[in-house]
């Protein structure tokens, strides 16, 4: 049997050629196997290869989508490969949706299969998962050892046009397709067991759940903004210099509530970011980047706005859960309406 | 985050840089930002460059504040 070409697709903190500071790296294509890819081609096995991996910085690519894609897809396409693998990419959110937009984009263009991993929470994942596989993967790269060999499985059967199962069967995201497929009993009977256990309070599974819309009404729009109390909320972990509450650089446990009264600049001496997912130098260099008082307090002077909330609040929005970030803003939200707060301004990096 | 808030009646505006996860995640009023270490700025301009082009971006999202929408909208240049 011909062995069959894979190309693997990797950021650079995966392939080992640096952290935020490299995020920016353009697309580069190099021979054979690197990082993840050496247990992907253990799991692989005889009939499967590796010829080369692309690696691409996270930011680069989430900051130009249409040159990176151009770039990659010129590389897979001058491979002439049977099957591109990207990631895992597990909760980083550039790197999911990095893999997801790549895959989505060389099987459109190239017509062969593709395969990605990341956790369900991961941005990448509601983007692309009806469009892709996307096998599910633990939230961080700890889960590695589980989640390589799973998409070598996996990977494989696409590869050899096997059928494939229900996602709960498989690993892989739901994509929202439904299949045929012959049941014992008739839907009038299972609709009966459905709602006899309902009414014995145990617990069934529905055949047709119905998708969730969790969309908010937009607020309505601020008629006098030079009467307006303005605030600046962020999930780039602008802190005080020194991170007084030890705000998690990521997986944030908690979030910060900081006076800015009388502060009309952040300046290097003060203020500092405690992201731990983006470069910090500029942050740092000067935190108006991220979270711009400078100028709301110049239009506050100038009477543009009424005025700017003399509180700031701030988390790290790097693999923190939606639980979590729920619960911060639930709790924001509370004092803002208390604070008499107009509208807000929320920056994410 | 900007879902919690604006559930509560506050209009919240998202400046970010990557806005399909912004679409996806389901804010309303989006502006897109600079570059994701820096949505406010560009350390490649000199100073006074800089705080202008900050400027400009909280300008439009003050603007979005302003505008009544129904759906999510990403408000370009």
């Amino acid at each position: 049997m011909k062995k069959v070409k894979v190309v693997h697709y990797i950021n650079q903190f995966f392939a080992g050629i640096g952290g935020e500071e490299k995020a920016n790296i353009t697309p580069e294509l190099r021979e054979g196997i690197v990082g993840p890819g050496m247990a992907l081609k253990a799991a692989l096995g005889e009939n499967a290869e590796i010829v080369a991996t692309i690696i691409c910085g996270d930011s680069y690519f989430n900051e130009n989508l249409e040159k990176a894609t151009n770039e990659i897809i010129d590389m897979v396409k001058s491979l002439e490969v049977d099957m591109f693998i990207a990631g895992p990419a597990f909760n980083a959110g550039r790197y999911g949706t990095a893999c997801g937009s790549i895959c989505k984009s060389v099987q459109e263009t190239l017509n062969i299969p593709v395969l990605t991993g990341m956790y369900i929470e991961n941005p990448g994942a509601d983007l692309y998962k009806k469009d892709i596989y996307i096998l599910s993967t633990t939230n961080n790269a700890a889960g590695m050892r589980k989640a390589v060999p799973a998409m070598a499985k996996f990977a494989l059967k696409l590869m050899n046009n096997e059928e494939i199962g229900s996602p709960e069967d498989e690993g892989y995201l739901e994509r929202g397709i439904r299949v045929n497929y012959f049941n014992e009993k008739n839907g009038a009977e299972r609709a009966i067991d459905m709602l006899i256990k309902k009414l014995k309070g145990e617990p069934f599974k529905t055949e047709y759940p119905m998708p969730v819309f969790d969309n908010v009404t937009p607020g309505e729009a601020i008629i006098d903004l030079s009467n307006a109390k303005i605030a600046l909320v962020t999930s780039g972990g602008i802190v005080p210099k020194g991170n007084p509450d030890r705000i998690e650089s990521s997986s944030a446990s908690k979030y910060g509530k900081y006076s800015i009264e009388g502060i009309n600049d952040l300046t290097e001496d003060a203020y500092e970011t405690a992201h731990g997912g983006y470069d910090p130098c500029y942050a740092n260099q000067d935190a108006d980047r991220v979270l711009p008082v400078d100028v709301l307090r110049d239009l506050e002077s100038e009477g543009m706005i009424g005025s700017l909330h003399n509180y700031f609040y701030s988390t790290v929005g790097n693999g923190t859960s939606v639980k979590n970030s729920k619960a911060y803003s639930r709790s924001i939200a509370k004092e803002l309406h208390s604070d008499g707060v107009d509208a807000v301004i929320l920056t994410s990096t | 985050m900007v879902k919690g808030i604006e559930e509560t009646g506050i209009p919240v505006v998202h400046v970010c840089t990557v806005v399909p996860i912004s679409l996806t995640v389901g804010a309303n009023r989006i502006i897109p930002a600079v570059a994701i270490p820096h949505p406010f700025g560009d350390s490649a301009l000199d100073a006074d460059e800089e705080k202008k082009l900050r400027r400009s971006i909280i300008e439009k999202a003050l603007n979005a504040l302003t505008v009544d929408i129904t759906d999510q909208t990403v408000f370009e240049d």
